[in-house]
This record gives structure tokens, sequence and C-alpha cells, in this order.
């Protein structure tokens, strides 16, 4: 079965443009959020969210079923895809 | 003002301090410049594009291009956090290229 993947990133930040491409490429599909486009408390709920995963709230964080990828990283991505 | 003049600009105000773009120019230093003048339009200024800005000058001093955590991660990992800067010695690959990890505070993202 395949696995839920959240990606937490931001508009102009290329690592996380970098993570989704390889996700692409990968076949994979996965719900994005761009935080920086979030307002009020929206964004506010959703930096606790990342927070949570990701104290440094740091973009890409990606979570791929348990596990949390930080920053673009494929070798990361394909073991949490695999795990 | 485009990406190609702000590049040109900077790299003439950045490389004799030792600071080197990317050589991917075309999966990094021109996206990221793109990037900074989208952030420009934004905010008013060039806040690190990779970083979740607080869209208010005095909170995002630290985060403002060439950001105040470009010196320490050039020292040691070679590149700044975006990847936009580097060092000769990086983009020659004579040192790993690795992940650079957050240096800001988390505490430092108010809005």
């Amino acid at each position: 079965m395949s696995k839920d993947v959240n990606v937490y990133a931001l508009s102009t930040c290329i690592h996380c443009r970098n993570a989704k491409k390889y996700l692409d490429e990968c076949g994979i599909k996965y719900n994005c959020v761009f935080v920086d486009k979030l307002e009020g408390q929206e964004r506010k709920d959703t930096i606790a969210r990342v927070k949570e995963h990701n104290p440094a709230v740091s973009f890409p964080t990606i979570i791929i079923g348990d596990s949390v990828v930080v920053g673009f990283n494929k070798d990361k991505i394909d073991k949490a895809l695999k795990d | 003002m485009d990406a190609k003049q702000l590049y040109e600009q900077l790299r003439k105000l950045q490389e004799p301090k030792g600071y080197y773009f990317n050589k991917d120019m075309e999966n990094m230093t021109m996206p990221l410049m793109e990037s900074l003048l989208e952030n420009k339009k934004r905010f008013g200024y060039m806040a690190c594009p990779c970083r979740l800005a607080n869209g208010e000058l005095e909170l995002d001093k630290d985060i403002l291009c060439p950001c105040t955590y470009r010196e320490p991660d050039v020292k040691e990992y070679g590149a700044c956090y975006c990847g936009l800067y580097v060092s000769r010695e990086w983009n020659d690959g004579e040192i790993e290229h690795q992940t650079v990890p957050e240096r800001r505070p988390p505490e430092k993202i108010i809005f």
C-alpha cells in the first residue's frame, strides 16, 4: 500500500522545488502546502504542525508515512518510501 | 531588474569576498535569483527564499540575503543554507556536498 506523503514547502525555496520535482519523477502522489502562502490562524496552526515533526521549522519538511525527511535528500526520501 | 542583472550585480560584490555562486546555474542559482526578486516584490527586501520570512524587515534582518548564517555555513559546509553561495572548493568538488542544517533559531519565526 502506498504511504501518505505530505510536503510542507515554501513557494520560493529551491530545495522544496527540487524535492517536489524528485517526487514527481518517482511518480509519488503527495499533498503540498506552501506555508509562506498561508495567513493568520491557518499559518500559525500549520507552523505548529511542522514544528511537531521538525523542531527547526525548516523546509521542505516531508512526511512520508511515519518518517520525516528534512531538506531535500534523495537517499532519505527513497529510504522512507521503502521502509 | 531581472535575474541576470541581479546575478551580475551580486557576483561583482560577493566574489571578491570569497563567496561564489553555485555553478549549477539552471537548477540552483538562476531560480534563486528569481526567488530573491519575488521576495523583493512581496516584502520590499530580499529575504532568504529558503526560509519562512515574517514579512517585517526588523524581524527578518538575520535572513536578508546574504544572511548572517552564510559565513559560518560556508566555513563549515562550503555552502550556505540555500546552496546559493558556496566556496571555490565546493564548486570544484573538493569537498563533500551535504545538506546544510538550519542554523536560524525557530523562535525567530514570529508570524
